[in-house]
């Protein structure tokens, strides 16, 4: 066994011909030769391992950040904003003196390869960032896109990622309460995996992630490191060759949900007692990343003892320390009085804490092993000062070609009996089939507090027992709608999302993005980047909702083929008294059933084109973010002074989509009569956005009209609630079993 | 002064808020109780709520039949404190054995997470009295590892004593044999399930029903008639 001596800061400065394996950890020449520049000498080890980890595309959004300055260039004026972009999480106030921290993230490429550890460290990882803002995690959500329904690898990684989001989840005890699942050929081999999640407190608790206060001490606890997850960095381990050590790490985190709960309620009761200064989660880049953004966040630097880290291999190299992703790891910023309460909050949870630093009056972040200072580096050169690139884009020459394919031109059903065959065909595809063969397997009754979870329009917790408050989030993205124009697409699931979030009567207040991309180094890609970007930007604008965080995944691309573009938006809502709220099923016979909104002739990239004519092609619907802002403040009004007993947003699928679910959810059916001026193809299948559909009890029906007469917005009443089918008078009827079967049995069928 | 109800915290307990929730909104006082605390502060009654304590590894409820807490628990149990163990608290006294058999995977190998019907079955227990006998229930119904099992002896001897307190209506959600989902010991003071009454006590939360109720206004009347 020979091992090369330590390459500590004193040996890299006296040996500036040694050749480091940058190109093997990711850098690129440049990249490597401004460490060089800024350290004024050639790196250790342990800076590259650093550097490479946080100067990545995941760490340092390098192709993308140009393009995301726009989400603070362009925010609204909200009041409701505590914490931006650029912390763990935002922070939205949402009343009463209590604040909601709510994020969404993606964990695509480990799901793909691994898809249980994939997706429930991606559970993990979103609810530590909660945490770490000072916020009780409330509910997560779990947006997933997958290759093709019947394609045999879906079967491999969908059930593995829904018994991952469930084993973790479930197990911390979480309400998974929103979500989609979307098929799409073009997942198939880079499936998805996003996966959000919110927390309470109140504003007095909020915590952020720096290192203040000369002496303080730096606290790591939770779980031991291990050698999980370090991807490239074992390069760095400068042995020639060693038996004693096992050769093959994996590169995907292994997670342990019974560790993380731990973890949140130790945390929690660390926060109750005042005794932390600052906190960071450890998520990519561990250790590298914790203190270089703890320690540039704050005021001073840092001393770390690498010796100290409790380790579950004991023959890691410190590169391998640095650059380690072992999950449920929290790094903890506290003064040194408060020190011994802390590891005993620790002791009481079987947690184990260790001091491993301390702040430091000067702004170097240095880093000890055996003794010797193997990192000295100024701290925001590796947390903040990246590079960054303004990649090429350029509107696809495709693009004119596939617009130019109008859906609007397909053959549409000439019969009735064409029309229904389609109405079965659509509501037992896939994409619009019930979900609940996923959805039992999330915990959706924890805590107690759930008013609302999938398949309603959005997910909503109460936060207040005494006063009923309570929050609602949506998560939406149509990636076909983004192929066709990204920036209406992006628009698109904006605008979805907040209706969704006002259809059950909460008022959205603030917007979260996981942005789901091919490959930046395309240029075809990056433009659809930046547009999507662009009109997500102005949309939030335009409806106030504000950009409070996020995540961009970029690289889900195999070869040539990039995914559709897929922003997925998250919409935080909020509601005075979860009593108000308004559900999707169908409540009472007799009701009266109205449609809100303007129906156009809009097929283009439709669950329609897709299911009954396997197309893609022409103009997504167009967005009218006024009228969607009008159409919600008549959705909570109407929800709030009890007009409404039950609504549904219309998206993908249509109004029959959207009529089938709310009949089948309340066990009763309804009639329909098509309205003037519109065939019944269109009036079902037409997917124009800001649209829905409510049940008015007859009581309120005069209330109602009046209501949307004064403010303007179009309302049709288009039938009642009644019976055992839902009928399109003069067309067809569909009995409610008939439906069910269709809409129910689909994805037990593929998955089961 | 009302009745002192103790609910164990065990590391990876989740319902335990929850079904501290349960009984303030029955009108009883919660205590909580810390699973490395023999001392149950002087409790009338005790719950051991759902979850994954310690992470259901080895087995569910194998590690946590072990607490200190547990050592009193079991020997109260024994001298006719009531002791209701919902979910994860079912598998840990079955592992206690305060109650017979124990439970395996879900037959499909999946979590489910439902609203479940039941019929209670068993309306004498210090937990059902405020059930009527053969009522249908829904209550929500969320695990992993809920298939009852237990030799045909213990089957026919539970059947024979009407200590099985709840079967599953309609749909066995886990293959439980003789659609059991939950039972009580011989005095009738220690009663197991797996469903979770403690999500049902709201009419807007959860399943929206109440029907989980009765469980805490039965002991809250058994002890304050006591």
């Amino acid at each position: 066994m020979s091992r090369t001596p330590l390459d500590t800061v004193e040996h890299a400065a006296a040996t500036p011909d040694v050749e480091l394996p940058w190109a093997e950890l990711g850098l690129k020449k440049d990249e490597y030769e401004r460490v060089v520049e800024i350290l004024g000498r050639r790196p250790t080890g342990a800076e590259l391992a650093m550097y490479s980890v946080m100067w990545s595309e995941h760490c340092s959004y390098k192709s993308s950040k140009v393009h995301l300055r726009q989400f603070g260039e362009k925010a609204p004026q909200s009041d409701a904003m505590l914490v931006g972009i650029g912390e763990n999480a935002g922070v939205v106030d949402v009343g009463q003196g209590y604040a909601v921290t709510f994020k969404v993230e993606s964990h695509n490429h480990p799901s793909y390869v691994e898809p249980y550890q994939g997706a429930a460290t991606g559970v993990g990882g979103i609810v530590r960032d909660i945490i770490a803002m000072g916020a009780r995690p409330v509910a997560v959500v779990d947006p997933l896109r997958m290759g093709a329904a019947d394609h045999p690898d879906t079967k491999r990684v969908l059930p593995g990622v829904v018994a991952g989001i469930g084993g973790y989840g479930n197990c911390l005890g979480l309400p998974n309460i929103g979500g989609e699942v979307v098929f799409d050929a073009c997942y198939q081999g880079n499936p998805l995996v996003n996966a959000g999640a919110i927390g309470v407190m109140r504003h007095e608790d909020i915590h952020l992630a720096k290192a203040s206060g000369a002496g303080n001490k730096v606290i790591m606890y939770g779980a031991r490191t291990g050698g999980d997850g370090i991807g490239g960095a074992s390069i760095l381990a400068s042995e020639t060759f060693d038996d004693a050590k096992p050769s093959k790490r994996p590169a995907v985190q292994v997670g342990d949900p019974f560790q993380e709960k731990l973890l949140i309620e130790c945390t929690l009761e660390a926060f109750k007692e005042k005794l932390v200064v600052g906190i960071q989660d450890l998520g990519a880049a561990g250790i590298s990343c914790a203190t270089s953004e703890l320690a540039s966040n704050g005021s001073g630097g840092m001393r770390v003892t690498l010796d100290d880290v409790p380790l579950r291999d004991s023959t890691l190299s410190p590169e391998e320390i640095l650059m380690s992703e072992s999950q449920e790891r929290m790094c903890a910023v506290v003064e040194p009085e408060k020190v011994d309460r802390f590891l005993e909050i620790c002791d009481k949870w079987d947690v184990i804490a260790t001091v491993i630093g301390e702040v430091t009056e000067g702004d170097r972040l240095e880093i000890f092993w055996h003794g010797e200072k193997i990192v000295d580096v100024d701290p925001r050169t590796v947390a903040h000062e990246g590079p960054t690139y303004e990649r090429p884009y350029a509107r696809p020459s495709w693009q004119d070609e596939l617009q130019a394919d109008d859906a609007n031109k397909l053959p549409r059903p000439a019969t009735s009996q064409e029309l229904k065959d389609q109405v079965l065909k659509l509501v037992a595809s896939p994409n619009q089939a019930s979900k609940k063969w996923i959805t039992s397997q999330y915990d959706h009754f924890v805590q107690g507090n759930t008013v609302l979870a999938q398949p309603e329009d959005s997910g909503m917790i109460r936060i207040d027992e005494e006063t009923g408050l309570g929050v609602a989030i949506a998560t939406d993205g149509n990636g076909r709608y983004a192929k066709l124009d990204p920036y209406t697409g992006a628009q698109l699931a904006l605008a979805e999302a907040y209706r969704n979030v006002a259809t059950t009567g909460a008022k959205p207040l603030a917007v979260s993005d996981c942005l789901n991309f091919g490959s930046p180094e395309d240029p075809a890609v990056m433009w659809q980047f930046a547009e999507a970007v662009r009109g997500l930007a102005d949309g939030c604008l335009q409806l106030g909702t504000p950009v409070t965080g996020g995540n961009v995944s970029l690289y889900n691309q195999t070869g040539e083929a990039a995914i559709h573009p897929t922003p997925v938006v998250a919409v935080l809502g909020v509601i005075d008294d979860v009593a108000r709220r308004t559900p999707v099923a169908f409540q009472e016979e007799g009701q009266l059933l109205y449609l809100l909104g303007d129906t156009r002739e809009e097929f283009g990239g439709s669950a329609w084109s897709q299911v009954v004519h396997d197309h893609l092609g022409g103009l997504p619907p167009k967005v009218d973010l006024e009228r969607e802002r009008l159409l919600a403040e008549i959705l909570i009004s109407a929800s709030r002074d009890g007009m409404i007993d039950s609504a549904h947003d219309l998206s993908d699928g249509g109004l029959i989509q959207a009529v089938v679910e709310s009949a089948l959810l309340g066990g009763k059916g309804a009639r329909l009569v098509v309205p003037d001026g519109l065939d019944a193809f269109t009036f079902l299948f037409s997917e124009s956005a800001g649209r829905a559909v409510v049940a008015v009890p007859r009581s309120e029906e005069v209330r109602f009209n009046d209501m949307c007469g004064a403010r303007g917005l179009p309302v049709t009443r288009i039938g009642v609630v009644d019976g055992e089918t839902v009928e399109i008078q003069g067309e067809f009827a569909l009995s409610l079993e008939e439906l069910k079967k269709a809409h129910e049995e689909t994805i037990p069928a593929l998955l089961a | 002064m009302t009745a002192r109800i103790g609910v164990v915290t065990f590391p990876g307990s989740l319902d335990d808020r929850d079904t501290q929730r349960a009984i303030r909104l029955a009108g009883a006082e919660p205590v909580a109780l810390w699973h490395k605390d023999k001392d149950l502060h002087q409790v009338d009654a005790v719950v051991l709520p759902g979850g994954f304590s310690y992470g259901d590894y080895l087995r569910a409820g194998a590690i946590s039949r072990f607490s200190p807490v547990m050592e009193t628990v079991i020997e109260q149990a024994k001298a006719g404190l009531p002791v209701l163990g919902i979910c994860n608290g079912f598998q840990i006294l079955t592992e206690a054995h305060l109650l017979p058999g124990g439970m395996l995977g879900n037959d499909h190998l999946h979590f489910i997470c439902r609203d479940q019907k039941l019929r209670v079955e068993n309306t004498s227990s210090a937990w059902t009295v405020d059930y009527s006998a053969g009522q249908e229930i829904h209550i929500p119904l969320k695990n992993m590892d809920g298939r009852y099992v237990a030799d045909e002896y213990t089957l026919d001897k539970l059947e024979a004593e009407g200590r099985v307190a709840f079967r599953y209506v309609d749909f066995n959600p886990n293959g439980s044999l003789r659609d059991i989902a939950g039972i009580t010991n011989e005095a009738g003071n220690v009663v197991g399930l797996m469903p979770h009454p403690e999500h049902a006590v709201e009419p807007l939360i959860g399943s929206g029903r109440t029907d989980g109720l009765p469980f805490f206004t039965s002991i809250l009347k058994k002890l304050v008639n006591a």
